[in-house]
C-alpha cells in the first residue's frame, strides 16, 4: 500500500535535477578550459530535459503517438529556431 | 529606502489624485459588501470559484478596468502632445506613463481580455464541463490578478517603472534606473506570465482531450483552433520571457552581468531574449480575434465559413513563423545584411496566411445575408483597417526603409493600426456577441453602435495623423516638442480622436448598467440564431454547463440540427461530477504577491517568509483529498426546469 503511495518516480526526478543542476554550477566553482566547460553543460542540460519530461511530464505513457511526436517535433524545432537564430543575430551575424 | 522616498511619486498631484480615487473605489466596495452582507456569497461564489465562466468573467472585468487605466494613460499621452512645448506632464511622468500604457494594454488588458473570453467559450464550444485541470485555471487567473496589482501599485508606492514596456538594457539596468520601478516591472511580468503559461498548458489538454464525443478537431469552431494554436504559442513563447525576467532581476538585485555592457555581458541579448518572446506575443493577443472575427462572420453573414482548412493551416503556419522574425524588431541595432535580409523575408512572409484569412472573410460575406449587429460591425470595420496595419507592416518589415521609419510615430501607427482593429475589436466583437450567453441578456444595440462608430472614426483620426507625423521624423517616446518642428496640429487632430474614443469606451460602460435595467431577458438561450456549441445551452449557462453532452458529427452541428429540427441537448440525466471550489489560488496568490513586493524592495526576510508560505501552499495540495462532488439527477433536472422557464 505505501509502495504505491510512495512518489518514488518524483522524489528520484526532483533529487536528480538537483544532482544535475550542481554538476552544471561546477562549471563556475572549478576553473576548467572552455571546452570542457561547454561539454558538461550540455550534457547536463540534456539530461536534465530528459529528467523533466520522463519523470515529471511522463512522456511515452500517451497511446497517441502522433500527437506525441508532433508536439517533440514542434519543440525542437521552435528551440533551434530561438538558440541558433539568436547565436545567429547576437554573435554570428553581428 | 526611506518612508519619504517610498512615496516620493505621490508628491505629483496626479498621482496623489489617482491614488485617492483607488482608496475611495476600494473602500466604496468594501462597505458596499458589508452593507448588503454580501462576504460570503461573494467569498463562496467568486473568489475562491474554479468554475470556467466565473473565472473568464473576472479576468474580462480586470481586463475593463485596466483598459481605463491604460486608456487614462493614453488620453494623458495625447493631451501632453497636443501642443506644442506642453507642461502638462514633466518628462519623467511622461516616460513612466508610456511604459505603463504599453505594459497595461498589452499584458493586462489585451491578454486578460483574451483569456477570458476563452475561459467562457472554449468548454462551450466543445462540450465540457469545465477545463482540464480547474483549480489550476483560479491560480492562473490570481497569479495575474496579482501581477496586475503589482504593476498598479508601483505607480504609488516607489515609482513606476519608465525605460518602456520593452524595458531595454543599459537603460532598464540598475545603472541609469536606479530606482524600484524595474524591479516592479520584472516581478508584475512574472508573476502574471506564469499564469499565462499555466493557461496555455490548461487549454491544450482541454481542447485535445476533453472534446464532446464526435468532435475531431477538423470540426471544431474557429474561436476553439485559434484559442488552441494561441495556447500553443504561449506555451513555447512565455518560458523565454520567464528566463528572461530571471535574468532582469539578477542583473539588476545581485550584480549580475548579464545585460550588462561590461564583463562579458551583452545588453542587446535583453532584446533579443524580449522579443523572441514579444513577437510571439503579438500573435498571441491576435489569433484569438481572428477566431472570433471568424464566428462573427459566419454568424451574421448567414453561411459556414468559407476555406475552413485553409482557415486553420494559415493559422498554424503564423504560429511557426511567429517564432522566427524578431530580430525585425532592432534591425538598426547593427547586426549585418544577412540577418535583417533573413529577417525580412521571414516577417513579409506572414503577410501570406493573414492576407488568406482576410479573403477567406471577404468570401464568407460574399452572397451572404449580412446582419449589422454590434459584433459584426466591429468585424466589418477590422478588415480594412486591419488591412492598412498589414501594409505598413510590410513597410517595416523591409530592413532598409526601416532605418527611416525605427522608433518614429509611424510605427507607433503602424502597431496600433494592427493591435486596435485586431485585438481590440476583436475582443470588443466576442465581448458583444457572448454577452448574453455569459448574462442572460442583451446588451442594447443602439448604444452599442454609438459605442461603435464613436471608437471606429475617433481611431482613425486619433491615429492616422501619427502616419504623416513619423514621416515627418517625429520620434516616438518624446515628452514634448518646440511649434516650429510644425507637429502641432497633427497631434491636436490626434489628441481629439483619442477624445473620440473615449466617449466610446465610456458609452460602453454605460450600455452595461443600461441594458441591466432595460433589456428583455433571453430566452432560448440563442439570441443570435448562431451557428456553435455553445448556444445549445441555457443563458446564463448552469454550472455544469450541458445536462446532457451533446454528439457532434459535423461543423456547426448545432446549425444544422436547429434546421433539421433535432434537439442536439435531449437524453436521459445521469448524476455530474463537478470540481470543489478552493480559496487556495486566491490566498497562495496573494502570498506570491507578498513575496513579489518585498522582492522588488530588497526585503530579504520577508522574502523568505513568503517564499516558504509559497511552497507551504504547494505541499498542502500534493497532500489534500479533494475527489470533487457529485450534482445528482433531481438536482439537475430542478435547475433545468427553472432555466427552460417552467412553471
Amino acid at each position: 500500500m505505501m509502495k504505491e503511495l510512495f512518489p518514488k518516480e518524483h522524489v528520484v526526478g526532483f533529487v536528480g535535477s538537483l544532482i544535475l543542476t550542481l554538476a552544471a554550477l561546477s562549471v563556475i566553482t572549478f576553473d576548467m578550459s572552455k571546452g570542457i566547460a561547454m561539454t558538461i553543460l550540455s550534457v547536463t542540460a540534456l539530461a536534465q530535459a530528459v529528467v523533466q519530461l520522463v519523470l515529471f511530464m511522463h512522456i511515452g505513457e500517451t497511446e497517441d503517438k502522433k500527437t506525441l511526436y508532433t508536439s517533440v517535433i514542434y519543440a525542437v524545432v521552435v528551440g533551434l529556431v530561438t538558440v541558433f537564430g539568436s547565436l545567429l543575430t547576437m554573435i554570428w551575424g553581428y | 529606502m526611506s518612508m519619504e522616498e517610498l512615496f516620493e511619486p505621490m508628491k505629483e498631484p496626479m498621482i496623489m489624485g489617482a491614488a485617492v480615487s483607488i482608496v475611495v473605489g476600494a473602500i466604496t466596495i468594501v462597505a458596499g459588501l458589508t452593507y448588503f452582507k454580501k462576504w460570503g456569497y461573494f467569498y463562496k461564489n467568486w473568489l475562491t470559484t474554479v468554475d470556467h465562466k466565473k473565472i473568464g468573467v473576472m479576468y474580462i472585468i480586470v481586463a475593463l478596468v485596466m483598459l481605463f487605466r491604460g486608456g487614462i494613460d493614453a488620453l494623458l499621452m495625447r493631451a501632453q502632445t497636443a501642443v506644442p512645448e506642453n507642461n502638462l506632464l514633466n518628462a519623467q511622468h511622461y516616460n513612466e506613463i508610456f511604459t505603463t500604457h504599453g505594459l497595461v494594454m498589452i499584458l493586462f488588458m489585451a491578454m486578460p481580455f483574451i483569456i477570458g473570453l476563452m475561459n467562457v467559450v472554449v468548454p462551450l464550444q466543445i462540450g465540457a464541463r469545465d477545463v482540464a485541470f480547474p483549480r489550476l485555471n483560479a491560480l492562473s487567473f490570481w497569479l495575474f490578478a496579482a501581477g496586475a496589482g503589482l504593476l498598479n501599485v508601483s505607480f504609488i508606492i516607489g515609482g513606476s517603472p519608465d525605460a518602456g514596456w520593452t524595458a531595454y538594457f543599459p537603460l532598464a539596468g540598475i545603472e541609469f534606473s536606479p530606482n524600484v520601478g524595474n524591479n516592479y516591472y520584472a516581478w508584475a511580468l512574472q508573476l502574471s506570465g506564469l499564469g499565462t503559461l499555466m493557461t496555455g498548458i490548461n487549454f491544450i489538454t482541454t481542447i485535445m482531450k476533453m472534446r464532446a464525443p464526435g468532435l475531431k478537431l477538423m470540426k471544431m469552431p474557429m474561436f476553439t483552433w485559434s484559442a488552441l494554436i494561441t495556447n500553443v504559442i504561449i506555451t513555447f513563447a512565455f518560458p523565454v520571457l520567464t528566463v528572461a525576467l530571471a535574468l532582469m532581476t539578477l542583473d539588476r538585485q545581485f550584480g549580475t552581468k548579464f545585460f550588462a555592457m561590461s564583463d562579458g555581458g551583452m545588453d542587446m541579448l535583453w532584446a533579443n531574449l524580449f522579443w523572441v518572446w514579444g513577437h510571439p506575443e503579438v500573435y498571441i493577443v491576435i489569433l484569438p480575434a481572428f477566431g472570433i472575427f471568424s464566428e462573427v462572420i459566419s454568424t451574421f453573414s448567414r453561411k459556414n465559413l468559407f476555406g475552413y482548412k485553409s482557415m486553420v493551416m494559415s493559422m498554424i503556419v503564423i504560429s511557426l513563423l511567429s517564432f522566427m522574425v524578431w530580430a525585425h524588431h532592432f534591425y538598426t541595432m547593427g547586426h549585418g545584411v544577412m540577418v535583417n535580409s533573413i529577417f525580412s523575408v521571414s516577417t513579409m512572409l506572414i503577410a501570406v496566411p493573414t492576407g488568406v484569412k482576410i479573403f477567406n472573410w471577404l468570401l464568407t460575406m460574399r452572397h451572404g445575408k449580412i446582419q449589422f449587429t454590434t459584433p459584426m460591425l466591429y468585424a466589418l470595420a477590422f478588415i480594412p483597417i486591419f488591412t492598412i496595419g498589414g501594409v505598413t507592416g510590410v513597410m517595416l518589415a523591409m530592413a532598409s526603409a526601416d532605418y527611416q521609419y525605427h522608433n518614429t510615430m509611424f510605427l507607433v501607427a503602424h502597431f496600433h493600426y494592427v493591435l486596435i482593429p485586431g485585438t481590440v475589436f476583436g475582443v470588443l466583437a466576442g465581448y458583444h456577441f457572448w454577452w448574453p450567453k455569459i448574462f442572460g441578456f442583451r446588451l442594447n444595440e443602439k448604444l452599442g453602435k454609438a459605442a461603435f462608430w464613436c471608437i471606429a472614426i475617433g481611431f482613425n483620426v486619433a491615429f492616422f495623423p501619427l502616419f504623416i507625423l513619423g514621416l515627418d521624423g517625429y520620434a516616438r517616446r518624446m515628452f514634448t516638442y518646440s511649434a516650429s518642428t510644425g507637429y502641432g496640429t497633427l497631434n491636436m487632430i490626434s489628441f481629439l480622436g483619442a477624445l473620440g474614443m473615449a466617449v466610446g469606451f465610456a458609452l460602453i460602460c454605460y450600455n452595461i448598467y443600461y441594458s441591466f435595467r432595460h433589456s428583455p431577458r433571453d430566452e432560448n438561450g440563442d439570441p443570435w440564431d448562431a451557428r456553435s456549441l455553445e448556444w445549445a445551452t441555457h443563458s446564463p449557462v448552469p454550472e455544469y454547463n450541458f445536462a446532457v453532452v451533446p454528439e457532434v458529427n459535423q461543423l456547426d452541428e448545432y446549425w444544422y440540427a436547429k434546421k433539421e429540427g433535432r434537439d442536439i441537448t435531449a437524453g436521459e440525466y445521469e448524476r455530474i461530477h463537478m470540481p470543489n471550489n478552493s480559496g487556495a489560488p486566491m490566498w497562495m496568490a496573494g502570498v506570491l504577491f507578498l513575496f513579489s513586493f518585498f522582492f522588488v524592495f530588497s526585503v530579504w526576510t520577508a522574502v523568505i517568509v513568503f517564499g516558504i508560505a509559497t511552497l507551504g501552499f504547494m505541499a498542502f495540495r500534493s497532500f489534500e483529498k479533494d475527489h470533487g462532488h457529485y450534482i445528482e439527477v433531481a438536482e439537475i433536472e430542478a435547475t433545468e426546469r427553472q432555466l427552460r422557464g417552467d412553471k
